[in-house]
């Protein structure tokens, strides 16, 4: 037997066409249908290979997920191919997804039969050989890379799960992300996958499951954090022919990935969650939609839909039960707003993605109409151990309204860049300095940004909050998807707060009149705040500047009371939390009229440092305006009417004699 | 050469419309009018619907766009790793805004809201590579290398066509 679906004997009857009710428990325990220890040694022993216990030959896992690929990973396939060709020695590569240190990519891991699964971070094509001789020729661990060992190893070297990075995790969601293969049908089944769709499916009504996903008081992970259950319960209630089940892949909160990460690394727990979502519900039909600018992803979960097909995992009457369900991905198009609900209906139905008011919400009326749930990804990957192992097990971890973990998207100026799952109620110290290992190159912490557009930066000073739903809202950031930006001190707010506008601005559907116009001129007051006089054209515009200030808080409140839909809503709040915290910093710029962080371009002053220029003209070259002038071999000048402080010039000098007042 | 996009789509249903022009797309590189025209009598749409759609989303493109798209990732992470920065020394470097294409249609530069590969920010992709961790010193030596490369299949085939 290569796979579940190979018959162990001639007894075994399970087909596509004719599916046996206890495929799923039979691949864990089977044959179920007949005593026979010969067709019962070839389920263990396949089984075991799935799991990586029984290997004949070395196995190199190497973690190609976007990041990875992004990295060089697939650089460091071709170089381990032609290695072990070269050497003509017998390996297995596996590509798995992304084990969540993307700061260390690529990540290779070396598996040699009876021992433990090693893994190596920042391996390229050039130490690949070095690599392979000492790990794979001389069964030796290659301790220039070292990460560390999945299990206890013989050699008594360090665990993975005791590295600072790891240690404070607590993996449901990323349990078997960069671990499995994540294409493989079989592996997640040898993990026990689908049990919980199969135990849901045959042992338990609807009605239970909706209550036991309620219990354990699991809350979308999208942004709101609405619970699932209460939503699950209004789908369930309506009497309709037809329903449809939505997963929101449409991760467009920029500084978060860990959709797209799970989406690549396990995409078979999403697909359970959505089943047992479906069955919970009584949906027909389902469908992901996932931005198409994870084209990754998006393959993958089309092999994942067409192996769960071939396993009579989807389509009608799965499992020969009388429940059917149908997955379809739809590919986004690039609009931030689709993550919003009903503009997200509206786009799957091929309109332009809108929101529409709520009520009817659209567990009522949604999709073509009908009942419809949309859950996020990692909501849906939460779902099938949450059925498993019970709804108290989950509701152990967190705090009183928040339950489970949360995953984080950990990137900007923080030393371990990548994804991190913790319990709720650990605190952002903990996050940014224990797992995150702090701010590189001897910075100072200034803030870290939660929730994308929609939601905060925070400060040191409320660095002891926990992170749940309620606590985040309480200092002005939101739980948002997951988005953890982390910036140090050459960050600057004001700079900050017109990006997230800037962005919001571009992302406005246009349907409503706050949104479109408020956050416009929301947007033309900050932009106001970081111009020079010099590049001002009106002679009112410094008058503006202070005008705009004073209207600003005003303004941020009628946006987010009269907005349509969450994205107008929350449009303010970087602003408002930029205000709320760095006021300071909003002062300097306008009274002072300068940048410390040195970002904004208009209010720096550069100059060149007469005893180090060494007149090369690099800089003069570099210079799009001709604002620098000198002779060759003596100190330059730069005319500061001319210059357009492009920053070109501090860039190009190796000699640190540009200098940024 | 895109009528085979149709056989995957039933006759005048609407929901189909963003798959077909996706399709559309990614066999030209943009939507041609010509194209969108048989698009409308295909799901049953008139014409400004479709130009409502394609309006409203960012992917896609009313006009050709050059042989090698260069993205550049303008999410929170690569912002506050100075992506902006980035992006001058690239529209310096070939002489043109984002969202524009260089005169001898090499290249075109696009913004993209988040790639989703923040922890290697900043990041920009050129067709389908990416390069992350880069700094404005690396540009020149990015565009170098994608400068000598052959005509885009999407532009060959919209010339075939007659559709440019």
């Amino acid at each position: 037997m290569n796979t579940f679906l190979e018959k162990c004997c001639d007894e075994c009857w399970h087909s596509k066409e004719r599916p046996c009710d206890l495929f799923i428990r039979c691949a864990s325990e089977g044959p179920l249908c007949h005593h026979n220890q010969s067709c019962r040694d070839k389920f263990i022993h396949l089984n075991n290979r799935m799991l990586y216990i029984e290997q004949d030959i070395p196995i190199i896992f190497i973690g190609m997920g976007t990041c990875g690929l992004a990295s060089g990973a697939q650089k460091v396939e071709d170089a381990i191919r032609a290695e072990v060709e070269k050497l003509q020695i017998d390996v297995k590569i596996e590509a798995t997804g992304c084990i969540g240190f993307c700061a260390r990519e690529v990540i290779v891991d070396v598996k040699l039969p009876g021992e433990a699964r090693v893994s190596y971070y920042e391996i390229t094509p050039k130490i690949v050989s070095k690599l392979i001789q000492s790990t794979i020729i001389e069964k030796d661990i290659f301790t220039e890379k070292l990460l560390g060992a999945h299990e206890p190893h013989s050699k008594g070297i360090k665990l993975l799960n005791d590295d600072p990075f790891f240690k404070h995790q607590v993996k449901i969601v990323l349990k078997e992300c960069g671990v499995i293969n994540p294409v493989s049908i079989d592996a997640y089944i040898a993990r026990g996958g689908f049990s919980a769709f199969d135990k849901a499916l045959r042992r338990m009504k609807p009605e239970e499951v909706v209550r036991e996903v309620l219990q354990s008081g699991l809350r979308g992970r999208g942004g709101a954090g609405f619970p699932t259950g209460r939503k699950w319960e209004m789908a369930l209630k309506q009497k309709s022919a037809h329903k449809y089940m939505v997963c929101n892949a449409d991760e467009g909160d920029p500084g978060a990935f860990m959709d797209r990460s799970v989406l690549e690394s396990d995409p078979f727990r999403v697909v359970e969650g959505m089943l047992i979502a479906g069955y919970a519900i009584g949906a027909s039909d389902g469908y992901i939609y996932c931005r198409a600018e994870y084209p990754l992803a998006i393959e993958r979960l089309e092999k994942t839909i067409n192996q769960c097909k071939e396993y009579s995992l989807l389509g009608d009457n799965i499992l020969n039960s009388d429940f059917s369900f149908n997955l379809k991905i739809k590919k986004g198009a690039g609009a931030f707003v689709c993550g919003e609900e009903t503009a997200l209906i509206a786009s799957i139905e091929g309109k332009r993605g809108m929101p529409k008011p709520r009520p009817p919400f659209p567990a009522i009326a949604g999709l073509f109409g009908m009942p419809t749930i949309i859950n996020n990804v990692e909501t849906l990957a939460n779902v099938a151990s949450i059925i498993g192992k019970g709804a108290e097990w989950f509701s152990g971890m967190g705090t009183e309204k928040s339950k489970g973990t949360k995953v984080f998207a950990l990137s900007g100026k923080i030393r371990n860049t990548g994804l991190v799952e913790v319990p709720m109620g650990t605190t952002l110290n903990k996050v940014v300095f224990d797992i995150g290992g702090g701010i590189p190159g001897g910075k100072r912490f200034k803030a870290v940004q939660i929730g994308g557009p929609s939601g905060g930066c925070l400060p040191e000073s409320v660095i002891e909050t926990k992170v749940d739903y309620e606590s985040l809202k309480d200092v002005g950031a939101m739980m948002g998807s997951g988005g953890f930006v982390v910036m140090d001190q050459d960050t600057c707010m004001v700079d900050l707060a017109k990006y997230f506008l800037t962005f919001i601005q571009n992302e406005s559907c246009g349907k409503c009149v706050p949104c479109r116009e408020g956050t416009k001129r929301m947007l033309e007051i900050i932009e106001r705040i970081p111009t020079s006089y010099r590049f001002t054209k009106e002679k009112t515009d410094q008058l503006q500047r202070y005008k705009g200030m004073i209207t600003l808080q005003r303004l941020a409140s009628v946006i987010r009371d009269t907005s349509l839909c969450g994205l107008g809503q929350s449009a303010p709040n970087p602003v408002l939390s930029g205000l709320q915290y760095f006021r300071d910093e909003y002062e300097e710029h306008l009274y002072e009229r300068k940048c410390s962080s040195g970002v904004c371009k208009e209010l720096l002053v550069y100059t060149v440092d007469n005893s180090k220029c060494t007149g090369c003209g690099v800089c003069v070259r570099k210079c799009s305006d001709q604002a620098i002038l000198g002779e060759k071999g003596h100190a330059h000048y730069i005319v500061e009417e001319k210059c357009i402080k492009c920053g070109m010039c501090f860039e190009a000098c190796r000699f640190d004699a540009i200098v940024i007042n | 050469m895109h009528q085979y996009i149709f056989d995957n789509y039933t006759k005048n249903d609407k929901s189909s419309l963003i798959p077909i022009m996706q399709e559309v797309q990614s066999v030209y590189g943009y939507l041609p009018e010509k194209v969108m025209k048989e698009v409308s009598g295909y799901v049953g749409l008139p014409l400004s619907r479709i130009y409502g759609v394609a309006t409203f989303y960012n992917m896609f493109r009313l006009a050709p766009l050059g042989e090698n798209i260069i993205k550049v990732c303008r999410g929170t992470a690569c912002h506050v790793k100075n992506s902006a920065n980035l992006l001058f020394a690239i529209e310096n470097t070939l002489g043109i805004k984002a969202g524009e294409t260089t005169k001898d249609r090499k290249f075109t530069i696009e913004l993209v809201n988040c790639i989703g590969a923040c922890s290697i920010a900043p990041v920009i992709t050129v067709n389908d590579d990416y390069h992350g961790r880069i700094t404005t010193k690396d540009i020149p030596s990015i565009i170098k290398k994608y400068s000598g490369k052959q005509k885009a299949a999407g532009i060959e085939k919209a010339e075939e066509a007659g559709t440019v």
